[in-house]
Parts: structure tokens; sequence; C-alpha cells
């Protein structure tokens, strides 16, 4: 994802989630209407006490027209599965989306897909079966939640008019807590050092990771997942319980 | 369809092999990548671990070791580790770990053998790969034996009890008694750093002392045994029992820096390994026949089949080869001596050729010859020395040392001479060679005194290296005999590749990896006067002279153990199967990792030959 800055979301529903994404879950599968939701719903989320080391997970990332979830679209998605051990990207799935709205020129540069590229691209709605069902089960790891949670969110609720939300982990909130709080947060702050950088490039290059080309969407999945594979091995273990994690 | 894992693929195109792929290959390649991130020090690959994978590193270091633990390879950014493990059979061979935050790329095993199987480049590059690779090829399979791997320092259990050299007889045996030990170290004095000067046993006490009938009150000095036989802390295990064997000692000073750190004695040795050579070699002095020798040939087999399965490597089985035939001559002419009677001019029973080298196998033909004294008149002694040697060759034959078909044995009357004939003939051969003289110095200046007068055979030897030295040509035209004889060019899934372009189904090892790297070694080591006959220590004082370009001795090393290793084990699986054991190699036989060793160890014997090619371009032939 390219827009880093907190946003104002003005989507009530994503702020009461709790931490008890299995019950959560299993409330929303009650209410979901449309079929494919239900399915989604149907399978659930893990328990919180379950080991990183025992999940399954996927990496996400959405390219957009722009920065706002309400008016922008989704233009590409890129998903890669992944577990503590092992980033499956091999198995690495894409998709081009024909947005809604018009591609302006600004997000055109960022991630260099135009007009022409996504004209014979489907809408969105025709990816939300593969999307969900790729993200069924799976615990979702995105750098920056609010952006891509609420960009799916609209995104399906302006097709199917019910909501979509499930379990996951912001590679960019856990980079936020590892820099900022404690003792070292504690002295940024009194010596009024500038924040790091929580940018996807800058979050790798604190663990060696090299840089990639960014905004591209398999990618960026990628990028996160290895960004996720090393904060897990420098800072929590294998046995860490999700919960500690997601949100 | 556009390819997702595009920086993948930008890193696969950055590094060999993969760069040098045809474009569908590599983004077929990039496709199947999965990904991985170890922290600085996690483990990547245990050992024996089954491989599903090539691995690349993407980022950071990683180190591969040894089973012992000791480094094997470092890598860094696209450099690739477990092939070998692939090309084998699919497990780890050289654990690795992660030294730095690490990202790693798993390339699965059926896209490896793909691209290994369709893409010349990349085999080659996987088999061959840099040259620190082909010293797996060194490393065999499963558990390593003890005694193979172990340094007598641990097998010394107690400090050596010491005595000054001017106590009496009988408070050494009051000390031996109060201490109890079977032997004590004499040192000159009482001084914390005197030197060694003797060493005295419970047998010298009897025989010296007690069946001389000696007083009890002479100086110790007077029946210790001044001709010490000693072995250094770091060596092995294997060693101090050949050496033992060698000496017939019971005893060995165990040193450190020229100090001696303890005592060993060969209950030691025997407690720690219960069947080897050891036993062999001890029952074949107790047999009263040819018949009852020839009963042992069988146990020599499994003797070294066994050997073999316990990772011993090319030296030490060599070695131990040796030494059982060098007793198997010695046994045979005590019972020859019993049957004709005592010889009636001293003589000398010569070994040549690779036992002299202690580099016997299992297959090996009796090259010996008889060295005697320059009182020996045919007329009178001619008939004793001819049913000497016929005893003995006949006796070798019948325990699996087939007769030399160059009838390079005693029983040929040629080899059959006084010591002046002999020095004779090496002085003629040495300033007057010719094409025959070169093939007789090939194999007699490998020479070891066997039995009798075994000083004539450090005479003769002392006068080749002295010979030879101030005989430069000489060299140049042993220098062209030994690459007359070259190895193959390469080696495929079921052929061998000549130099001419023709393809054999199999090769003669022998003939084509280790006697020409031993007639390569041996001229090299006559040029610096070395006086070792084993081809590797004569490559060790070749490597210290530096004669050689840097690092090629060690090549040399590396790619004589290959080449002896595969010959050994080749031998080993023929007995094991129940056929007799030859010198013929078959690629099809071989596993794709013995290949691949293989082939780059001749290609080091090559680069050898070139060199000392280039380093006598003259000679008169």
């Amino acid at each position: 994802m390219f827009y880093l800055k907190k946003q104002e979301l003005k989507t009530d529903p994503l702020q009461l989630l709790s931490n008890n994404w299995q019950n959560t879950m299993q409330q929303l599968e009650l209410s979901a209407k449309d079929a494919r939701l239900k399915a989604f719903y149907q399978a659930g989320a893990v328990a919180a006490d379950t080991a990183l080391q025992e999940i399954s997970f996927v990496a996400l990332d959405f390219e957009t027209t722009g920065l706002d979830p309400l008016h922008d679209g989704i233009v590409s998605i890129g998903l890669v599965p992944l577990t503590l051990g092992r980033i499956q990207s091999s198995k690495a799935q894409s998709y081009l989306v024909k947005p809604r709205v018009q591609l302006n020129e600004s997000s055109v540069v960022v991630h260099g897909i135009t007009d022409s590229t996504i004209a014979l691209a489907p809408d969105l709605e025709l990816y939300i079966e593969p999307l969900l069902q790729a993200l069924a089960g799976k615990v979702v790891l995105v750098h920056h939640l609010p952006i891509e949670r609420a960009f799916l969110y609209h995104g399906v609720m302006s097709r199917l008019k019910e909501a979509v939300v499930f379990p996951m982990i912001d590679t960019l909130a856990l980079e936020r807590g590892f820099t900022q709080s404690g003792l070292k947060g504690w002295w940024r702050q009194l010596t009024q050092q500038s924040l790091p950088s929580l940018r996807l490039a800058d979050c790798r290059q604190r663990y060696q990771l090299p840089p990639y080309q960014p905004h591209h969407a398999v990618t960026d999945a990628i990028a996160c997942a290895e960004l996720f594979q090393a904060q897990v091995a420098r800072h929590f273990s294998a046995s860490t319980p999700v919960g500690k994690l997601w949100s | 369809m556009q390819i997702e894992q595009i920086e993948i693929l930008n890193f696969l195109k950055r590094y060999s092999p993969f760069k040098e792929l045809p474009d569908d290959l590599v983004q077929q390649t990039a496709m199947q990548v999965d990904i991985g991130y170890f922290k600085a020090g996690t483990p990547i690959l245990r050992f024996g671990e089954p491989l599903q994978a090539l691995y690349l590193v993407r980022s950071g270091a990683v180190e591969t070791y040894r089973r012992n633990g000791v480094l094997y390879n470092r890598l860094s950014e696209g450099g690739i580790f477990a092939e070998q493990g692939l090309l084998r059979d699919k497990s780890v061979i050289f654990p690795a770990t992660a030294i730095e935050d690490s990202l790693i790329y798993f390339i699965p095993a059926e896209c490896f053998e793909l691209l290994y199987k369709s893409d010349e480049v990349f085999a080659d590059y996987v088999e061959i790969g840099d040259t620190q690779r082909k010293k797996a090829g060194v490393l065999s399979d499963k558990n390593s034996n003890e005694l193979m791997s172990s340094e007598v320092r641990q097998l010394i259990g107690r400090s050596a009890v010491t005595l000054a050299a001017d106590a009496t007889v009988q408070q050494a045996a009051q000390l031996m008694q109060q201490e109890s030990v079977s032997c004590l170290l004499i040192v000159a004095d009482q001084s914390k750093d005197a030197a060694l000067v003797g060493i005295v046993t419970d047998r010298d006490l009897r025989n010296r002392l007690i069946a001389a009938g000696l007083d009890y009150q002479q100086k110790v000095s007077v029946v210790m045994t001044t001709e010490l036989v000693c072995i250094e802390q770091h060596q092995f295990v294997f060693e101090a029992m050949l050496l033992m064997l060698r000496h017939n000692v019971h005893h060995l000073p165990v040193l450190e820096d020229g100090k001696v750190l303890g005592i060993i004695s060969i209950a030691d040795v025997i407690r720690y390994e219960s069947q080897n050579s050891l036993y062999i070699v001890s029952s074949i002095f107790r047999q009263q026949s040819v018949a009852e020798l020839q009963s042992l040939s069988t146990e020599l087999a499994s003797c070294f089949v066994r050997m073999v399965n316990e990772d011993a490597n090319s030296r030490m089985i060599g070695a131990a080869m040796a030494v059982t035939g060098r007793s198997f001559k010695q046994r045979l002419l005590e019972l020859a001596e019993q049957q004709l009677g005592p010889p009636p001019v001293p003589y000398c029973f010569l070994a040549l050729g690779s036992m002299a080298r202690d580099e016997q196998l299992i297959v090996t033909d009796q090259d010996n010859a008889l060295v005697l004294h320059n009182d020996y008149d045919p007329l009178l002694h001619q008939d004793y020395f001819v049913a000497l040697a016929q005893f003995v060759c006949d006796g070798l034959a019948a325990c699996g040392y087939s007769y030399c078909s160059g009838d390079i044995m005693a029983t040929n009357s040629q080899w059959r001479q006084p010591l002046r004939v002999w020095q004779q003939y090496f002085t003629d051969w040495i300033e007057k060679p010719d094409a025959q003289r070169l093939l007789n110095s090939g194999i007699f200046f490998d020479l070891e005194g066997v039995w009798g007068q075994v000083c004539w055979a450090d005479q003769l030897n002392h006068q080749i290296r002295r010979q030879v030295k101030a005989n430069p040509d000489f060299l140049a035209c042993m220098a062209r005999n030994a690459i007359s004889r070259t190895p193959p060019l390469g080696f495929f899934k079921d052929f061998v590749l000549e130099n001419d372009g023709q393809q054999n189904n199999s090769l003669d090892i022998k003939r084509r990896g280790t006697a020409p790297l031993a007639d390569l070694v041996r001229v090299h080591a006559l040029s610096i006067g070395c006086a070792a006959t084993n081809t590797y220590e004569r490559l060790v004082a070749v490597k210290a002279a530096g004669i050689l370009p840097k690092g090629r001795a060690d090549d040399l090393l590396d790619a004589l153990e290959v080449i002896a290793m595969v010959r050994i084990r080749q031998q080993a699986k023929s007995l094991q199967a129940g056929r007799a054991a030859d010198n013929k190699v078959k690629p099809e036989e071989l596993s794709a990792f013995e290949r691949k060793t293989l082939k780059e160890a001749f290609q080091i014997l090559s680069y050898a030959q070139k060199f000392l090619k280039f380093r006598y371009p003259g000679g008169r032939q």
C-alpha cells in the first residue's frame, strides 16, 4: 500500500471488533445473507490462543485508485499464502480489477496500472467469491490494516450490501509497537526524535530484507509476508498465541 | 501469462546458474520458488533430514558444515546449497545455519531435477561448481568409525611413570609393582625436563635380566630399550596400531611437542576396537601352514569391506591392507625357513609397488624381489633361494595375491640378485634410461624391505634418491613416462568419454587414475629427494617443498582421495555382492555424486600432468 497516513474511517462497525474472532465469526455467519459470505464465515477463525506456528496465513495487498475507501476503488489484489516456515510464493494469486471510478493520474504513477490494462478486467464482484475462498479460515496479513480492511469492506458493501470483516494482523502496527513503545519509544519522545518510518520498505530494511520494487500487489504481499516472518523471528516466537497479534 | 513473482524472477536472472537458463525455464523456476526467513543463528538444514528443495540465498549469509562440525562453505547472496544432497539421495549432507538474518528461496526438488536434466549448463554448474565443492566427495556415508577418527591422546589413561637412568633394575621393578604398570619410561636424570632415554617393560626384565641371569643391582639402563618408537598425541589410533605391528612393540610413548604425555599399550588399542585388521595380522603369525594362511584370505576381504563401511579413508585402508600383505610375506618366509633350513647367506625380501607405498588394496598382484648378500655364490646357494622364492610366491598366490603378470617376482632370477647387482641395476637405469628401464624404475623405486636384512632396502632407497637428484635427464624421462597414461576426459551417466571422443562403458580406474597419479607424484617426490614412498606422504612433502603452484598440492590430495575411494568402494561393493573385485568402474554404477567428484578429480590430475610436462619439457625419449 502506498498511503500510510492514518485514515479517518467512517466505518464504525470495524471499531467494534473484539479479540475473540472465533466468536465474532460465528455470529457473523448467522447474520450473513449472501451465500458466499455465509460460506466464508462458516470457515470461521482459529482460537485466540492458537500458536502462530499452527496457523495458515494469507498476505494480502490491494492497489487502489486513491486513498479514500468510500470513493476510491481497488485495481489489483495480490494474495500469498504462508506459514511461519514457508512463504508459498509459488501459490501467489493476483486479480486485476476494473474499478467503478476513473483511474486518476497520481495513482497510475504509483502502481503503473493504466486504463488500457484494466479495460478488459472484470468488476470486483466477480472476484468476491474466489477472494473469500482464498481467505476462508486463514489469518490475513496486511501492511496498514485500516486501509486494507476499509477498502475490502466498502468494496463488498457496495456490491453485496453486506459487511465483511475478519481477523487480520497488521505488520505496520506491529512495527509501530516495536519502535515506539517501551523504553525505546520513551527515549525517542524524551529526545523529541522523529518517529521511525513505518513504510513497508523501511520496516523491511530494519530486518535486512532486500528492497523490492513497491506497488505491485503480489510483490507487496510477498514483502509483507517476509516482514511478518522476520518480525516473529525477532520479537515473538513460534508458540506466541495469535490473539496477541491480530485485531 | 504475465509472471507475478517479478522480484524472484529478477533475482534469479542475476545469478548463476539461473541467469544462463533460457527465459522460459527461468520463468518456470521463479514461479515455483517458495521463501523462508531465518534469523541469524537458526539452523536451516539438519544432517540427514529429507531434502525437498534446492536452497538459494536471497539475502543474508549461510554457512554449511561437515558432519564433524567443521565449516564446509560460506554462502552469501546468490549462493546455492543442498545440491549435493539432491544429487545423491535427497537427504541433507551438509547441515546449514543462517549466520546473518537470511531470506532463503526454496526451489523444489522436481524443479531442480528438471533443470538438471534439461539444461547442460545448469547441470555442469551444480556438478562442478567451485573447486571447494569437490571435497565433499571425500565424505562418505553413515557413521564414522571411532578407531579411524580418534586420536591417540584419548587412549592415555594416566601419566607415564618415569625413573632416572641411574636407578637399579630392582628399583625399577619395585616402582612398577607399586604403580602397577607394565612399563617405565627411563629419563636421563631427576630433573623436570629430563630427556627421555629409554623404556623398560615386563618383557625386558624377563628377557634381558632374568633370562640372562644378571644382577638385580644392575643399572636400569642396561636392560632398557633405547630405540624408542613413539607417537605424537594427535595421530590416529589406527596409526598407533600400525606402528605397534610394524615394530612389534606393545607400548608406545605418546608425545606432545617432543614431551611425553603418557603411554598407550596394545591392550588400550584392543580395548578400543575389537574387530579389525590387527586380529588378522596377529592370527597370520599363528598359522602353521600355507593352507592355514589361505583360510585367512576370506577374512581379509571382510576386513576390507568392514573398513570401507566404517568410513575409513583410503590411507587407512591402504596401510592396513599393506600391513596384512607384509605379514603374509613375513609368515611365509618364516615357514619357508622352517622347511628349508636357515639361509646360507643373508638376504632381504623386498616388497615393491603398492605394498611398499602402503597403498595396497584387496585386488593386487605380488610384486616382490630378493636382495642377496654379496657373498652369494650361485653354484652353492642358488637352489636354496629358488626354493625359497617359489615357496613364498606360491604361498602368496594361494592367499589371493596373484602372480605378477610382468614376472616381477623373486622367482625370476633377474630379480633375485646380490646387493651389488641391484646397485648396478639402479645406477644403469638412472644413468642410461630406456623404455624398459623407466618402466622398471616405476615399479622398483617404490621398495620396502619386509624380511631379513631390511637395512639393504634402506641403502637402495638412499642410492635412488642420491643418483636421481644428480641426473636431471632421468627425471625428465620419468616425467614423460608418468604422463603416458591419462585420465579420461569426461564421465557421463553410462559412458566414459575418452580424449579422442571415443565412448567406453567402463574404465580401469587403477590404470587411468591411481597409477598415473602415483607416477606423477613419484617424479615430484624424487625431484626433491623425498624419502617417503606413500603417495600421500610424498604429496605432503612436495607441498611443503613449494614446487607446485599454490593450492595444486591440496587439489591433488583431494583428487587422490576421491579416486582411491571410488576404487575402494567399487571393490567393496563387488565383494559384498559375492563377486571378485577388480579395477573396472562403470559410470552407471556410480552415484551422480560420485561421477561428479570423480570427473573433477580427473580434471585435477589432467591439469597436474600438463604441469609436469611444462616442468620437464625435454626428455631424451
